[in-house]
């Protein structure tokens, strides 16, 4: 392809024109405040940063900012206490529904959440998770489910699907050998605990949408002391599954959401599908 | 007026916790310490004072959710007993590296593996050199009477709070099951104004606080072990022990808990004896009383630790004396414990009468 030089006039924009653009009414997109400074460690394309943007964002529209504490994982969001403007703990690898149990315990007013992967959750923290839901401890659960260990550098994860590559199944998740996949999240909308449970993504505006919805609700749940919720983002982990982002998303679409389908699994203490 | 109790030391324990005014305590059942619960949900203490008490389903869960609240300034507290304590050790690690107040007890048992459910303190080594991973030291106090086992909750949570470090009560099953009289502490308000410069309580009028022991910057996890490792040198200066007879003695005998409840009798024989016999009981084993112990190897001819391991704090005594004295181990294992005959023919048969 040939490069051509541009004139530096023709990339000026017109001065007259931007500004009627830039209006207040306009403004469809701004920064969320929540959201501090720190780059983000996570690769391009990844899910992360989208979900985290979306809690703050929510947390913002609720003004409980300064009621909030977040419980931050093992794995890659391990540093999401760098990104999300709130007061944070770093928990223990799996543990996180423990430290939330015990500050929710002393803190009933407070809004306590944790912030998830598989491996954390569905794997390490399957102990602390179960008990936690089964508890009914009144906090929230966001959990990122991507299939992979993505920090290690993609091992497999208890939802690894049947025959995909991982770094420690290199020939494909073989289920006789390592079991099968599980949906831990189908599992704890079975406890009594449990008073929201749903499955999401944001991969897509349209799944976005949906997510910060369901984000809104689960605080709202947190809100009324109605107990448990617990928001499943089935995520790309393009790096881990090396693809790139865009094939990493149609990969989710077309392997992950039939084996993990999209929507709400428990609304108000009740189970809405099988 | 005093307030006279006949109980067991693991009822003190919880009895004194409610009283020093504990926000909030987490554990799992473990014999030899199971009536730290009992006792605690017997009282309902959510009635007495507004302390929260949670059944985990694992001391790995209890020492989580001890470090998610102790991260939000609240007294909190769990118990256990030897193995469930080796489960906590993870969690034990990363309250240290993040440096929050908090008490733990453990009621010592016989070890290792599943061991035995009769006292022990084998777990020396396990409580005072750290226990998890990485370079840090817990407050370790050493109760051997039921009284201390009252007594020290307050001085435990005290010392917790003045160095921002998890404190542990080194009890023993024979000290936990044990029934004898107690002067009960006061009642305690807890408390309701926190440290706003690094509890998670919310970032109300303030910037967040961030909890963590992660620093992948290693000039960080740098400065912040030089940091750790000057707060457990300055933990010297709140050093504690018993002296018994040492002024005139000849011989010294080291003991904690239990042991120098068993080494008190020793001494009285001994001196009866006409043996001069001292004891040096430290309550505190980190920091221990290494200072006091080599002004003693100056004064004595001998020193005997005496414990029920197969020699554990005997290190510490000759690493305190430095080749000055010899330094004798008399320790008791399996579960086993013994009797102040056992000691005293030992000592005087073995150690004493070369000098």
């Amino acid at each position: 392809m040939e490069i051509k030089d541009i004139e530096p006039k023709e990339m000026e924009p017109k001065e007259m024109e931007l500004n009627e653009i830039i209006r207040p009414e306009n403004l469809v997109y701004k920064r969320t405040p929540l959201m501090t400074d720190a780059t983000l460690s996570y690769c391009p394309g990844c899910g992360h940063g989208t979900i985290h943007r979306l809690i703050m964002e929510v947390v913002e529209e609720m003004g409980i900012q300064e009621e909030t504490i977040g419980i931050a994982p093992v794995g890659c969001s391990v540093l999401a206490y760098d990104f999300m403007d709130v007061d944070c703990s770093q928990a223990a690898h799996g543990r996180a529904p423990a430290l939330a149990t015990g500050i929710k315990r002393l803190w009933p007013d407070k809004f306590v959440f944790t912030y998830q992967g598989d491996g954390d959750l569905a794997a390490i923290g399957t102990g602390e998770t179960i008990h936690a839901c089964n508890r009914g401890e009144n906090i929230t659960i966001f959990f990122v489910n991507n299939g992979i260990y993505g920090m290690t550098g993609g091992q497999m994860a208890p939802t690894t699907l049947e025959g995909m590559k991982s770094s420690t199944t290199p020939y494909g998740r073989n289920i006789q050998a390592m079991g099968p996949p599980y949906k831990i999240t189908e599992m704890v909308a079975q406890l009594a605990g449990t008073y929201y449970v749903t499955r999401q993504a944001v991969h897509k505006p349209g799944p976005v949408r949906k997510a910060k919805k369901a984000i809104r609700k689960a605080l709202e749940v947190q809100k009324e002391k109605k107990g448990l919720s617990f928001i499943e983002f089935v995520s790309n982990c393009n790096s881990g599954w090396k693809m790139t982002p865009n094939d990493s998303n149609i990969w989710m679409e077309e392997h992950m959401f039939p084996f993990y389908p999209l929507g709400d699994i428990k609304v108000d203490g009740e189970l809405v599908q099988a | 007026m005093k307030e006279l109790a006949l109980m067991k030391g693991n009822e003190a324990i919880a009895e004194a916790a409610i009283r020093a005014g504990v926000d909030g305590y987490f554990g799992y059942p473990i014999t030899p310490q199971s009536e730290v619960m009992e006792y605690l949900t017997l009282q309902k203490p959510e009635e007495r004072t507004g302390m929260v008490v949670l059944q985990a389903e694992s001391e790995v869960a209890s020492i989580n959710m001890l470090y998610g609240a102790a991260g939000t300034g609240k007294k909190v507290m769990t118990s256990s007993s030897s193995p469930g304590i080796s489960l906590m050790q993870e969690g034990i690690s990363y309250i240290a590296g993040a440096e929050l107040p908090c008490l733990i007890v453990n009621v010592v048992r016989g070890g290792p593996g599943l061991g035995t459910i009769q006292p022990s303190q084998a777990d020396y080594f396990q409580s005072t050199k750290g226990g998890g991973h990485g370079d840090y030291h817990l407050i370790v106090l050493a109760p051997a009477s039921v009284q201390e086992m009252a007594d020290f909750v307050d001085l435990a949570f005290e010392l917790a709070f003045k160095y921002r470090n998890p404190a542990l009560i080194l009890s023993d099953g024979l000290i936990g099951q044990m029934m004898e009289k107690v002067e009960l502490p006061p009642q305690k308000p807890r408390v309701t104004e926190f440290d706003q410069s690094w509890v998670i309580t919310g970032k109300k009028g303030r910037e967040r606080n961030i909890i963590t022991s992660l620093n992948l910057d290693p000039d960080k996890q740098y400065e912040h072990n030089l940091k750790l490792k000057a707060k457990y040198d300055s933990m010297s200066q709140d050093v504690m022990f018993e002296k018994i007879d040492c002024d005139d003695a000849e011989f010294l005998l080291v003991a904690y808990g239990s042991s120098a409840r068993i080494c008190q009798k020793v001494v009285e024989m001994a001196r009866d004896r006409g043996k001069k016999v001292g004891l040096l009981r430290p309550q505190t084993l980190f920091p221990f009383p290494t200072e006091e112990i080599a002004r003693m190897a100056r004064k004595v001819k001998g020193m005997m630790a005496v414990e029920l391991s197969s020699g554990q704090m005997v290190e510490d005594v000759k690493l305190a004396v430095n080749g000055k004295v010899p330094v004798h181990h008399y320790g008791m294992v399996g579960g086993k414990i013994h009797s102040p005959d056992d000691v005293l023919k030992a000592m005087e048969e073995k150690y004493m009468g070369g000098y």
